[in-house]
């Protein structure tokens, strides 16, 4: 882990100021996945700038009849809130399928969405990764597991962004409230935030340097039932190797793309008519992949249908 | 930097360099090596103590963040002779081999039983809106953050039943 | 030389009389664990504040370092040393023995300029601290010179060979038999690359006092480890005092010293202070040891009846190019079956990865998962119950050696597990059960592991204030060592617990082999035992001997111990009292085990049958245990809590290896994919469903004094057998590949056309 320097914000704005004009600094909120990667070096900022305590960490009804989450909320207690439990049990389901109980509690929902890849060639230094080293070339692609995204690949970076909770977010239709440098708030939809990789994999979201996320906006839960799914090679605390979040007709998917991935031609085909298998299918129409990884297409499209079905049964 | 913590009721002021994690500034400057350092990545446990009486791996803080913060670890819990209730039950049923994630699933079973009585739901709790009742699948799923590799599950689980009585 | 005749006599440990032989009491240790207290290796106080060593390891599998810019590392903060091969102290070379009764040789770090493997240690530096070390150690620059290297096993089986001083068995004609054969099984059964994952890296703390150097390090043998730092620092094992009182677990990956042992000893005396080194996480995963991918391929032929007439196990399996560690998958399956044909051996490819070495159970571990399945595919074409099968197939005698059994309840283990589990409740026609999405089924498997007897020795000490002291170079790896050696030592003495103390982990206390094989309670413990049996001899003469105690005269014949009472009939004194007079300094004996000479002419081992439930999700592929049960035959059981413990850890272990554990090479870099904890699948918790297990009463008098045997690594044995086999029970679909996560079930459900 490289030198830094440390402060603790109590100003917003003060803080989106001092990120924005040092090129080495990072906002630290919980640090559950910022410290991992510096310990690596994979991350070696020189300046931390301490947001965990500015007073974004609550929860509120909106005009519209949604929730706006603060940005610095831990995901535990985002997922306890009896108003998320209630009327947004999808959210709640996927927080509380990703990490662990001690990493929830640290967690915050901001840092949750900017969590980078868990990709084994990212986090090992030896290896070339054009996220980690723009240029060096992609080790994911070509290696012997069946790691890597189904959607949305380039030949520079099939890594996935593997968060739960985003999953739930993009299927409930979410949008983030930033901070911008120049004071402004910005507002953007959960399901644009991230960016596919192209040739600029190191380049994932379409925040600017210094742009703080102060909150999640939820719309008003959609009309209909709601599911969560994750498949895992272990029964907890483990990455997933694919996700399903339905919300009334929208549905997302995770751990398949660079970034939380909306569903939208099943969601077309839902609005059609078609049954849970068939809309499904007409997403994984979409979907590209070599033959290490064939079998997510397969593993997607039935944990889709399943889930889809089970969001129709459920209130 | 300097930063101020109480550690298991005891106020301490540390000045260290900025790197330091939670653990380190417990177990290097400290003296207290109960927690452990078994990953460093917060995929093992091992480091798990309470921090303002929420467990949190110490392995993924900086010390510089708990800045009047109250931290318990697992030497605050209880000593030989003096055993907390938690301590005392793993003793009894085993739940330990190696014994070094055990003061990680120690501290997290205290933080667990908290967030249960809260009200906090996990994946296993089947009706979100309903209280949580501690079944055994619920009690496996909530301390699965913390690895035994010497495998002490069944123990830690009949350990837990004991403080947590039966499900409801 | 004793014979295992002598054995056979009763003793204070198989009388029994207090009966804490076999009691589940608390472990020893265990207050010191769950407060935090029990200090590990990299816990130690030294004597000065210690500066901190940090690894730099190899990023190329095979080749020479050209070069090491040390500038940026040396001008660090904090930074104190760095070296590379260009600067190291000069060690004995790798596999020196000055001493030819040291129990392991030389084993220099940084010795050379060639890389042997990814993640070998090549450069090191020391910093006052781990911050300033850690950050020094990213600024080492190395560059090389890469060669070819073999790392692809699965693509060099071209390249196998014999293992050295290894031939195959052949038994009666095993082609003719199989040729002939009515029914027959010929599958090719995979098992993966593991590592250990204990959950303390390797550490070491070492500081110099003139010529001597106490390292307090994380190693499961002692001697070994004594042995190899003095044999690579060409210093006399005399000067090394080796601590390792606490291990975070060993499981076979701390049966020797790393280079954390070497360097912190080395910077120790270079810098005149101590230093500590600990493994990163994952550090650990090319660093030290694994346990080597096996490829098993097993024929059987069968009668109609099930009896066995053809029976081959064949294995092949990699090692480091510089070793000679051989996973000897095949070894078990020697003793287990009756049938008049045989053939079983190995292969070993040479291959430039990281050691591969002991892990628990090896060769059983990953050798059982091929033919304990391989016997229940037979079954299946007999039409037999799989238990039925192999009790058709229980051997009288050795089925190689033709030699008698200590002891074999192998029968008892499945039918009593079969009744306990409810194993009538599963439906021999796969795929049948359903539960919602899952597919729901049952297996079983054998299970058997060797059990040994190595020298050891032990100390034992009463003083005045009538303590009894046992001491030991014996280590516990969290199986329960202290523990038992304070059962068997306080029921040797007719003490209670309360007045036994355990002190182990020490080079200075008289030696034992270390924690490894499953040998260790039975090993240590019979030393533990002997030094206790020639401590009541002692005793007995100043008894008799003192004219001022009740005892004086004898017959020391007569002389009973019990509750801490030296007695005769009704003349009686407690033994403090006895020592407080008559040898106020204490007595300190020692006592010492070997191989009964006869100890060879009966096969000896430990015996289990494993039972599972599983649910497989119809949608998504994935495994998930609902019930596991395994009854256990491992002679007379000194700890039933703490033996449990062991058994069901074990089984665990075979749970992980059916459903998650692997690690995968990359054959581009010569590298493990899985580097740390959120990418290696060790079962968490919730994994874990529903798992008990029971031992059947035994005592075996061919083993040793006290008719122990070990219980370490029986409880992997097999058990991952009897998942799969479960696995194949829900589905009907027939997985070889371990293990079986649901990438590959999903495929074989959907070529059923699930």
């Amino acid at each position: 882990m490289r030198p830094f320097t440390y402060e603790r914000a109590t100003d917003a704005q003060a803080a989106v100021k001092a990120v924005a004009e040092n090129p080495g600094a990072r906002f630290l909120a919980g640090g559950t996945n910022l410290l991992d990667l510096m310990k690596l070096e994979i991350e070696a900022p020189t300046h931390l700038v301490d947001v965990g305590r500015l007073p974004f960490a609550g929860i509120e009804e909106t005009d519209e009849g949604g929730l706006r989450i603060g940005g610095a909320m831990t995901n535990a207690r985002l997922a306890a809130h009896p108003k998320v439990r209630e009327r947004y049990p999808v959210l709640t389901r996927a927080i509380l399928a990703g990490a662990s109980g001690q990493l929830r509690n640290k967690a915050t929902t901001a840092g949750n969405l900017l969590q980078r890849t868990r990709c084994d060639y990212f986090y090992d230094t030896t290896k070339p990764c054009n996220k980690r080293q723009p240029g060096s070339g992609c080790s994911a692609l070509g290696g012997p597991t069946g790691y890597g995204a189904i959607f949305g690949a380039s030949e520079a970076c099939i890594a996935t962004h593997t968060s739960d909770m985003a999953v739930a977010m993009t299927a409930l239709d979410a949008s983030v409230e930033t901070m911008t440098p120049d004071g402004g708030v910005r507002t953007i939809k959960v399901e644009a935030l991230h960016l596919l990789p192209e040739a600029t994999p190191q380049v994932e979201t379409q925040l600017a340097a210094g742009e703080l996320i102060t909150a999640v906006v939820l719309p008003p839960p959609p009309l209909g039932g709601q599911a969560y799914a994750k498949v895992r090679d272990r029964a907890s605390y483990a990455h997933g190797l694919a996700m399903v979040a339905v919300a009334g007709g929208r549905v997302a998917f995770g751990a398949v793309a660079h970034k939380p991935w909306r569903a939208a031609q099943a969601e077309a085909a839902l609005a059609a008519g078609a049954s849970p298998a068939e809309a499904a299918a007409a997403e994984m129409a979409g979907a590209d992949a070599d033959d290490r990884r064939t079998h997510k297409i397969a593993l997607v499209r039935r944990l889709a249908a399943a889930t889809i079905e089970d969001a129709g049964s459920a209130r | 930097m300097r930063t101020t913590i109480t550690v298991n009721g005891t106020a301490q002021t540390l000045d260290v360099d900025p790197r330091t994690t939670l653990l380190d500034a417990l177990r290097e400057h400290l003296g207290l090596t109960g927690s452990k350092k078994g990953c460093d990545h917060g995929q093992c446990g091992a480091c798990t103590v309470l921090v303002n009486g929420v467990r949190i791996n110490s392995c993924l803080s900086i010390l510089a963040m708990h800045d009047g913060d109250q931290v318990t670890t697992i030497e605050g819990l209880g000593q030989p002779g003096a055993l907390h209730p938690v301590q005392q039950a793993f003793l009894e049923r085993d739940a330990l081999q190696c014994g070094y994630c055990t003061p990680g699933q120690i501290c997290s079973t205290v933080g667990m039983l908290q967030e249960a009585a809260d009200g906090w739901a996990s994946r296993e709790t089947a009706d979100l809106t309903a209280g949580i009742s501690l079944t055994d699948a619920e009690i496996r799923e909530r301390m699965s953050g913390n690895i035994c590799r010497c495998s002490a599950y069944p123990q830690i689980l009949a350990a837990i039943r004991d403080l947590a009585g039966e499900p409801a | 030389m004793t014979s295992v005749a002598d054995w056979a006599e009763p003793n204070p440990v198989t009388e029994n009389r207090s009966g804490v032989i076999g009691k589940g009491v608390d472990r020893y240790e265990g207050a010191l664990k769950v407060s935090g207290t029990a200090p590990y290796a990299y816990d130690t106080v030294a004597p000065s504040p210690p500066a901190i060593g940090v690894l730099v390891t190899a990023s190329i599998p095979r080749g020479r370092v050209t070069s090491v810019d040390v500038a940026a590392a040396e001008a660090a903060p904090g930074v104190q040393l760095v070296w590379s091969h260009l600067n190291a102290p000069k060690q004995a070379p790798r596999g020196a023995r000055a001493n030819p009764r040291s129990q392991r040789a030389s084993n220099p770090a940084l010795a050379s300029d060639r890389v042997e493997y990814f993640g070998q240690t090549i450069a090191f530096v020391v910093a006052d601290t781990f911050e300033n070390a850690r950050a020094a150690a990213d600024l080492v620059k190395v560059e090389y010179a890469p060669e070819p290297a073999v790392v692809d096993f699965l693509a060099s089986f071209d390249q196998a060979t014999l293992p050295p001083d290894e031939e195959d068995v052949h038994i009666g004609d095993f082609p003719g038999a199989y040729g002939a054969a009515p029914v027959t099984i010929d599958e090719t059964y995979f098992s993966p690359l593991q590592n250990h994952v204990q959950m303390e890296p390797c550490a070491t703390v070492a500081w110099w006092e003139g010529d001597k150097v106490t390292v307090h390090t994380s190693i499961q043998m002692v001697k070994g480890g004594q042995h190899a730092l003095a044999e690579t620092l060409a210093i006399p094992s005399t000067d090394v005092h080796l601590l390792t009182r606490y291990i975070g677990g060993g499981f076979g990956g701390k049966g020797q010293p790393y280079d954390d042992l070497i360097l912190s000893a080395l910077a120790a005396r270079a810098l005149g202070r101590p230093v500590k080194v600990a493994y990163t996480r994952q550090q650990m995963f090319h660093g030290t040891i694994h346990r080597p991918a096996v490829s098993m391929r097993v024929r059987l032929g069968a009668e109609p009846n099930g009896r066995l007439t053809a029976f081959a196990v064949e294995a092949v399996t990699h090692c480091a190019r510089a070793a000679t560690f051989t996973e000897h998958a095949a070894n078990f399956s020697r003793n287990l079956y009756a049938a008049p044909n045989r053939l079983t051996g190995h292969r070993l490819v040479r291959m430039d990865l990281p050691h591969a070495g002991p892990m628990r159970a090896p060769g059983e571990a990953p050798g059982m998962l091929s033919l304990e399945c391989a016997m229940d595919e037979l079954a299946e074409k007999l039409g037999l119950d799989p238990i039925e099968l192999r009790i058709r197939n229980e051997p009288d005698i050795d089925p190689e050696t033709g030699k008698p059994f200590s002891i074999r309840q192998l029968v008892r283990c499945m039918t009593e597990g079969a009744q306990r589990f409810g194993w009538e409740r599963r439906n021999p026609v796969p795929g049948q059960v359903r539960d919602g999405r899952w597919m729901v089924g049952m297996g079983m498997a054998a299970a058997i592991r060797g059990n040994f007897l190595l020298p050891a020795k032990a100390g034992v000490r009463i003083d005045a204030d009538g303590t009894i002291t046992l001491r030991q170079g014996m280590t516990d790896i969290g199986t329960g060592t202290y523990t038992i050696l304070a059962q068997i030592t306080a029921e040797t003495m007719g003490v209670p617990l309360s007045q036994v103390k355990v002190e182990i982990g020490d080079s200075d206390f008289p030696p034992a082999p270390g924690s490894g094989g499953q040998f260790g309670a039975a090993t240590a413990g019979s030393a533990a035992f002997e030094a206790g049996m020639n401590l009541r001899r002692a005793l007995t003469e100043l008894a008799v001997g003192d004219p001022n105690s009740p005892l004086y005269g004898g017959p020391a014949e007569y002389v009973t111990f019990e509750n801490g009472v030296i007695a005769i009939e009704n003349r009686s004194e407690t033994l403090a009292a006895l020592v407080a007079r008559a040898a106020p300094d204490g007595v300190y004996v020692e006592g010492s085990i070997a191989p009964a000479a006869d100890a060879r002419d009966y096969s000896q081992h430990t015996y289990g049958a494993h039972f599972a439930e599983v649910g497989v999700n119809m949608v998504t592929g994935e495994v998930r245990m609902r019930k596991m049960f395994g009854v256990f035959a491992a002679g007379r059981i000194l700890n039933a809590k703490t033996a449990k413990s062991q058994i069901t850890g074990g089984m665990i272990w075979g749970v992980g290896t059916a459903l998650t554990e692997s690690n995968a090479v990359d054959p581009r870099f010569g590298s493990f994919v899985a580097q740390d904890m959120a990418e290696y699948l060790a079962p968490v918790h919730a994994d874990i469903v529903d798992l008990d297990a029971m031992f059947l009463d035994e005592a075996d008098d061919k083993a040793n004094p006290m008719g122990i045997k070990g219980v370490g690594e029986l409880g992997i044995a097999g058990a991952g057998a009897a998942i799969a086999n479960a696995i194949y029970n829900a589905t009907g679909v027939r997985l070889r590949d371990y293990p079986m996560t649901p990438d590959k079930v999903l495929a074989g459900l959907m070529a059923k056309g699930l």
